[in-house]
């Protein structure tokens, strides 16, 4: 049985729908992420889940017993919240025991939890700081280990990456996978960054406007997005809009502005003339001075931004859309601003969107 | 920086403290000169001397004036602190438009004379008083209450009087307060009796040692309180440092009760120094 099941909870605020008759369910031990742009609802849903807010429709039900009515304080779940509202009065030792106190745990049982917690944290030694004394990587240590020392049944993180400089982000986002695994407490991030998203979850779920608008493995949802949003929101996409017509053998896209249709494998049921989008992920995008066999497109090179490891590619159509491609650099370096190439990609990784 | 300037500054900055040291430190030394003088029949009614005998005089017959003042303030500053308390944090977590009437009502009392609004109290306690009259007439009471002239008028005046004092440094220091510590104390199992004593009110106990300390001390030198409200039970400092000044013209004793008085409540001040001084370096602390 699902650890988590949300049963078409809704919550409103005045005229706003923040979450809009949202059902989700969440498997025991996953690592498990709510993807959306900021504004989206994924917060004010992890917050029904935690108690500070109630729903207004719907049940919220973990380990099989229905919570929508009970406090914070008698959940079965912890949070750690982005600005880790660590207690300033506190230490860091205060502030790991603070939960088991509330329990009634005996002293020494108390000591020893927390001490298992800041090795875990890898913070050990550091169990008289007070939390001003902390850099922001510490601080987000102790308050996970916070949020862990009850040994919860669900672990909420609201973007618990956030506030970290990128290089740090990179280490913690490893190690808290590695903390997951260890303890295998299920886990729910609330997020609005991609990347991190796609590096820490085994299953995602995006969110737009209150409601859930794809879930599914990060490869699922990067290599096959179910629509325009989420191919947009979830890395970097090129879009063709267009109207399907039938090719030779099979369907096409028509695109204003490309002459031939963009070939294309349908994986459901689309009909002819109806409109359709076909994206295409940079880094599927192929270059080549000669025309290749089959389909291409004929662009003109707007720039080549070295990035390292890759480059990225900008390109423009004859009609002046424009595209991007992600090269290996080493593909890039014959490549100069203003030649005409070919771009093709294998129709496989072209997929069809029709919301 | 051109001389000018500088001279300016030093202007500017030395003015506030010529202003102190004419009128708050050279009367401070004066006063306390008298406190070690002589008492005469004479312009001015002292003789300067070095003797110790006004300060045994307080040791021996003023003790328990201190005492009842020190009870009086300590009880009416308790008493503003359980009123003030639940006031501040209502208004503290009141949605913001509220916010601002609710702190403006606390204030309302200082648009209107000090002195008028005890004088009312007489009016409202006094045996033919409002209160009285309501009593009597619903027939709850055969005889008028005695509300006035005793210590619970007294102590009635002090509250009503010093209360905003307690709830503006309360109201700061618990609007400050973040929600999310809240969120977080009720995530990790404290239910809100809880979440109140383990985190709000240790948060929150700079705001009451400013507050304390804003009654307590003028309350313990409170005059006009007792003078108006009080009877010949209540004998407070101030009461009698104007009495020995005034009614008694001994300069000499009036000046050691108010040397005392200032030693005593340099004591709190310091030690609440301290430790205001603390919490504000942790708040700064990044």
């Amino acid at each position: 049985m699902a650890l988590l099941q949300i049963i078409g909870a809704s919550k409103r605020f005045g005229a706003v729908t923040a979450v809009d008759r949202v059902s989700l369910s969440i498997e025991r031990g996953e690592f498990f992420a709510l993807l959306g742009p900021s504004g989206c609802g994924k917060t004010t849903l992890l917050r029904l889940i935690a108690g500070f807010e109630t729903p207004n429709e719907g049940r919220i039900v973990i380990d099989g017993a229905d919570v929508t009515a009970v406090p914070p304080y008698a959940r079965p779940v912890n949070m750690m919240f982005q600005s880790y509202a660590l207690f300033p009065h506190l230490d860091v030792a205060g502030n790991i025991a603070f939960g088991l106190k509330q329990e009634g745990m005996a002293r020494p049982r108390r000591a020893a939890r927390v001490e298992e917690m800041l090795a875990l944290v890898q913070m050990t030694g550091f169990a008289k700081r007070r939390p001003h004394e902390l850099s922001g990587g510490q601080k987000q240590r102790v308050a996970l280990a916070r949020a862990l020392a009850k040994m919860p049944k669900l672990l909420l993180l609201d973007e618990p990456l956030a506030a970290l400089d990128r290089k740090l982000r990179e280490e913690t986002r490893l190690e808290l996978t590695g903390i997951q695994e260890r303890v295998g407490t299920t886990f729910l991030v609330v997020t609005h960054d991609q990347e991190e998203a796609l590096g820490l979850a085994s299953r995602i779920a995006v969110m737009n406007r209150g409601q859930l608008v794809q879930i599914g493995t990060p490869a699922d949802i990067y290599e096959r997005p179910g629509s325009r949003l989420v191919a947009d929101f979830v890395g970097a996409v090129n879009l063709f809009d267009g109207t399907l017509v039938a090719g030779v053998d099979r369907l096409a896209l028509q695109v204003a502005g490309i002459e031939a249709p963009l070939p294309l494998l349908a994986s459901r049921d689309v009909a002819v003339g109806s409109a359709a989008a076909l994206a295409v992920r940079p880094e599927k995008m192929r270059l080549s001075s000669a025309r290749p066999e089959g389909f291409a497109l004929p662009v003109t090179i707007v720039s080549v931004g070295y990035q390292g490891g890759h480059s990225t590619v900008h390109l423009t159509t004859t009609s002046g859309r424009s595209l991007r491609a992600h090269l290996p650099s080493e593909a890039s370096l014959g490549l100069a601003r203003g030649t005409t190439v070919w771009v093709s990609w294998s129709p496989p990784d072209a997929v069809v969107l029709t919301e | 920086m051109t001389g000018m300037g500088a001279g300016l500054r030093r202007f500017l900055i030395g003015l506030p403290f010529v202003w102190l040291g004419v009128f708050f430190l050279l009367p401070l030394a004066i006063v306390a000169a008298i406190s070690f003088a002589e008492s005469a029949d004479a312009i001015p009614p002292f003789k300067l001397d070095w003797t110790l005998a006004n300060y045994r005089a307080l040791c021996t017959g003023c003790l328990s004036v201190y005492t009842s003042s020190l009870a009086l303030a300590a009880l009416a500053t308790v008493l503003c602190l359980l009123t003030g308390y639940p006031v501040a944090f209502a208004i503290a977590r009141a949605p913001g438009v509220w916010r601002q009437l609710l702190l403006f009502l606390v204030m309302l009392p200082f648009w209107t004379s000090f002195l008028i609004r005890v004088y009312a109290w007489i009016a409202i306690l006094q045996p033919s008083g409002l209160i009285n009259r309501v009593l009597l007439a619903s027939g709850l009471i055969e005889q008028p209450l005695p509300l006035l002239y005793n210590a619970f008028s007294v102590t009635l005046g002090l509250v009503y009087s010093y209360l905003p004092f307690m709830i503006l440094p309360l109201y700061g220091s618990l609007s400050r307060l973040d929600e999310s510590l809240i969120e977080a104390a009720a995530d990790l199992g404290a239910p809100p009796r809880r979440v109140f004593l383990d985190v709000i009110l240790p948060l929150s106990l700079p705001g009451v040692a400013a507050g304390c300390l804003l009654v307590f001390i003028p309350a313990i030198g409170e005059f006009v309180i007792p003078d108006l409200l009080g009877g010949p039970g209540t004998l407070m400092v101030g009461k009698m440092l104007w009495q020995e000044f005034f009614d008694n013209v001994d300069w000499p004793a009036a000046a050691a009760i108010a040397m005392a008085l200032i030693v005593l409540l340099t004591l709190p001040l310091l030690v609440a120094q301290r430790f205001l001084e603390r919490e504000v370096r942790r708040d700064r602390a990044p």
